[in-house]
């Protein structure tokens, strides 16, 4: 069904560090560690990107996830500290949770599969061409009047918007 | 290329274990870690849904970027309101928080 060239392979490398990371960050007593798992976990998905030909969004998953908000989740681990080490990981309601989780994993697998063995579903999952759009089109759409310029102003506002409150949250009432 | 739909399973499976994480998990940062998880794997969807139906046109790239950037305020301000939290109530765990509970 799948040859096994250098392309697969690297897909299947990047598919267990994307997975294999996300249980760790589900299971890990230790939140260290969990984060460490989570950077582990998206270095895998930005490895996918570069694969799907993103290489922009592979840049930008390692420099805002990894470099940004990996390092901010350990800043929080650092200063609640005395919480890291707790008895329980999970809650009481854990067994259905996981039952939630399987169920909706079974839905859309079944969404994602079924279609496979329609009249032209083998054919559907390959690229429709070659031809790819590079980062210059995506920053020409990006700020491009007729495309994405009222939503990047307003991403940029929200962004602003963000660390303001968060200052204003995380600020020692005096 | 890897087909499609290979592509579609891991991003699922890698939704469903966020959303286990935010379900299950006790500790707030725990959860914040799981719901990146799951923004994450809404990316690996958005890319791959780009690559193989509509390379030549960047709707979902732009759309991957805008994920980014609601990944980033979401973290910013969640983690500081456990920080607030833990500094009022000394906890970080999600039950203990149950002041607006009915």
């Amino acid at each position: 069904m799948l040859e096994l060239n250098p392309q697969s392979i690297a897909f299947f490398i990047l598919s267990i560090l994307t997975l294999g990371g996300a249980v760790g960050v589900v299971t890990s007593r230790n939140l260290i560690h969990g984060a460490v798992y989570l950077i582990i976990s998206l270095f895998g998905g930005a490895g996918l990107f570069v694969l799907l030909s993103a290489p922009f969004l592979a840049a930008v998953q390692v420099l805002v996830y990894i470099g940004a908000i990996a390092i901010l989740i350990i800043f929080a681990v650092m200063l609640t500290r005395s919480m890291t080490a707790m008895r329980e990981v999970f809650n009481r309601q854990w067994w259905s949770s996981a039952l939630v989780a399987v169920l909706l994993f079974a839905l859309v697998i079944g969404g994602i599969v079924l279609p496979l063995w329609g009249p032209n579903g083998v054919a559907e999952s390959q690229p429709v061409s070659d031809m790819v759009a590079t980062t210059v089109d995506l920053g020409v759409a990006l700020v491009d009047g007729d495309q994405y310029v009222l939503p990047f102003e307003v991403a940029s506002l929200l962004l602003t918007a963000a660390m303001i409150g968060a200052i204003v949250i995380a600020r020692e009432d005096d | 290329m890897v087909p499609l739909w290979m592509y579609l399973a891991v991003a699922a499976a890698m939704f469903c274990i966020g959303v286990y994480g935010v379900l299950a998990r006790r500790n707030a940062v725990a959860i914040l870690m799981s719901v990146e998880l799951m923004l994450s794997a809404v990316n690996i969807n958005l890319v791959a849904f780009w690559r193989y139906i509509t390379p030549e046109n960047m709707s979902g790239q732009a759309f991957a970027a805008f994920v980014f950037v609601i990944a980033a305020a979401e973290a910013a301000v969640g983690l500081a309101i456990v920080i607030s939290i833990y500094r009022s109530r000394r906890s970080v765990i999600v039950e203990d928080v149950n002041v607006l509970k009915g």
